[in-house]
């Protein structure tokens, strides 16, 4: 990836070596290693309970790791005296008290870090509550306190920005406009890891990914590398002849599913099958290529690491 | 975005964060003020039945109600009111931002615990000893008032005033901090709040003064000291307790607060949040 913003490069890489968590015997976090890079939005990716958050809460230095680090340019995180300026954090968008006004709630983090109260008015506009700023968070829909959350990690206008699960709750207009802010800040140059247990979600969003399944690393790369992998091209083939057709595209070495009055055809391209169509004079009324999304290579990356599966065991 | 310009931490921006926060809940607010409110009655009450009775005495009180006019200052039952009142918001505190998840945006913001929980400790004993010295005054000055009709008062002068003005108004902070102490480490809203009142109110209780390990460790509780300092020595002591000095007492007061303080920094420290 070559972007103008990779100003700074150094600086705002996030580098995680070995990280593991161990909750007793089980490892919510698993010698995880990779590195999280400036200039553009990486998706951190998987199943519920992958340990996603735990890693984000290790990153924040919330959560001690069992073994391993995580630093932000080159430092754990918690040798910062002051945070908001370094690392902007969305984590839950429960993480609030419900009795403050989102004015006071971003006021009192802002106090904090020595930034101008100025800024908290600004950042409200961006996320657009300032209608809402004097009221009480309590009263805020899901949806608003994602938004109030994306304020507070933009209130010191850090060059590293963690996000956890912001798109739940948003409604269709707040998810494109989140989408468009993590491109922006980006864009500026920022390091931005926005996680996520639904690949569609980040399908737009994300040039990279990191793929988690049991608080293990399962793929860290480019969105296209990632659809790139997995499932093998099918074909979908209708003829006037199933039988027939699928033992010559057996013959000729493809796997053949028959599937609702279809043949799923995979191993032999569809310019293959028309020919062996043709050699056996079979009539085809459909040949179609489904290429993989994005979405069954996730599904297949981690099917055998979701924690938690609905229908019969496998 | 405009780019805000890079400050060095202070710590007199983690106190202006704390005392934001503290004030910006309502609950706080009125809990003061009806606990406030409460206290004063309660004195006020204890005035105007010695003003009513204050004919049946025997001549030799009533010549010498020094003792009796300083108790009703400040009452033992506007001590419990104390106790409860201002345990618990030393508790909840910290435990609303445990229980409600804020303590990760806290923490997020500002990595350094220590500095946090110190400003959380200067700015919840500065408040508290605001209130005691408001309740403590105000009690002192219409118990007085009512005392003086019957020729009964102590003046403000009076050194055993001063000192159970100053008694009462740093037993707020005591038993502030040793509910954020106790709320740091058990976390928990309601457990925290159990544990205040335990350690501030049920431990006096607990230990009678049966023997004399009892009786000293009964001497080395806050509520006790307070007791000592407000009016024991004056009425003489009670049931046989262990002789204590007033410096003694005093000492009960600072190394309560410093160990609560201490704790409740050393409590969030280490573990996960």
């Amino acid at each position: 990836m070559n972007r103008r913003a990779f100003r700074g490069t150094v600086g705002r890489v996030i580098e995680l070596r070995d990280l593991t968590k161990r909750y007793g015997r089980t490892a919510a976090v698993d010698r995880l290693t990779c590195t999280v890079r400036p200039g553009l939005v990486t998706g951190f990716l998987g199943p519920n309970g992958s340990g996603k958050s735990t890693t984000l809460r290790m990153i924040l230095g919330l959560n001690k790791p069992t073994s391993g680090t995580a630093t932000i340019n080159g430092r754990p995180f918690r040798d910062h005296r002051r945070g908001l300026r370094h690392v902007g954090a969305l984590l839950d968008a429960g993480d609030v008290h419900g009795g403050r006004s989102a004015r006071l709630h971003l006021a009192a983090l802002a106090a904090g870090n020595g930034i101008a109260r100025a800024r908290v008015d600004e950042v409200l506009h961006e996320v657009g509550l300032t209608d809402v700023a004097h009221r009480r968070i309590g009263g805020f829909s899901l949806g608003m306190r994602q938004r109030l959350g994306i304020a507070g990690a933009l209130l010191g206008d850090p060059p590293v920005l963690l996000f956890d699960e912001p798109i739940n709750g948003l409604d269709p207009e707040g998810v494109h406009w989140v989408r468009g802010l993590f491109r922006r800040l980006a864009a500026e140059g920022r390091t931005v890891l926005v996680s996520s247990h639904l690949m569609t979600e980040m399908a737009n969003t994300a040039e990279q990914l990191i793929v988690l399944g049991r608080g293990r690393l399962l793929a860290a790369q480019s969105v296209t590398e990632f659809a790139a992998r997995g499932t093998r091209p099918t074909v979908i083939v209708r003829s006037g002849d199933d039988a027939a057709f699928a033992a010559a595209l057996t013959a000729a070495g493809a796997t053949v599913h028959r599937d609702a009055g279809a043949l799923a055809v995979t191993g032999l391209t569809a310019t293959r099958i028309g020919e062996l169509a043709m050699d056996h004079r079979i009539l085809l009324h459909e040949l179609t290529t489904r290429t993989a999304s994005l979405e069954q290579a996730f599904m297949e990356l981690t099917a055998d690491s979701v924690e938690y599966l609905a229908g019969d065991p496998r | 975005m405009t780019t805000t310009t890079p400050m060095r931490p202070r710590f007199h921006h983690l106190l202006a964060a704390e005392w934001l926060k503290l004030r910006s809940l309502r609950s706080t607010p009125w809990a003061l003020a009806i606990s406030a409110l409460a206290i004063v009655v309660a004195n006020v009450n204890a005035a105007v039945a010695d003003y009513t009775n204050f004919p049946s005495y025997p001549a030799s009180q009533r010549a010498d109600f020094l003792s009796s006019a300083l108790f009703d200052a400040f009452t033992d039952i506007a001590s419990q009111i104390m106790m409860l009142a201002i345990g618990s918001i030393g508790a909840i505190m910290i435990v609303s931002e445990f229980s409600t998840g804020l303590i990760r945006t806290t923490f997020a913001a500002v990595p350094h615990r220590h500095a946090v929980m110190a400003a959380k400790i200067v700015v919840l004993g500065a408040a508290t000893t605001g209130y005691g010295l408001v309740v403590s005054s105000m009690s002192f000055a219409a118990v007085q008032a009512i005392l003086a009709g019957r020729h009964a008062d102590v003046a403000i002068g009076d050194p055993h005033a001063l000192r159970v003005i100053a008694a009462s108004t740093l037993f707020a902070p005591v038993c502030a901090l040793v509910g954020l102490g106790v709320g740091s480490v058990v976390r928990h809203s309601a457990s925290s709040i159990v544990g205040t009142v335990v350690v501030l109110m049920l431990l006096p209780v607990l230990f009678t003064t049966k023997n004399q390990w009892a009786a000293a460790f009964e001497r080395s509780l806050p509520h006790s000291a307070w007791y000592h300092l407000s009016a024991e020595q004056l009425a003489g002591g009670m049931d046989g307790r262990v002789p204590a000095t007033f410096a003694a007492a005093w000492t009960v007061y600072a190394v309560w607060a410093g160990c609560a303080a201490t704790v409740a920094i050393l409590a969030v420290n280490r573990r996960d949040v």
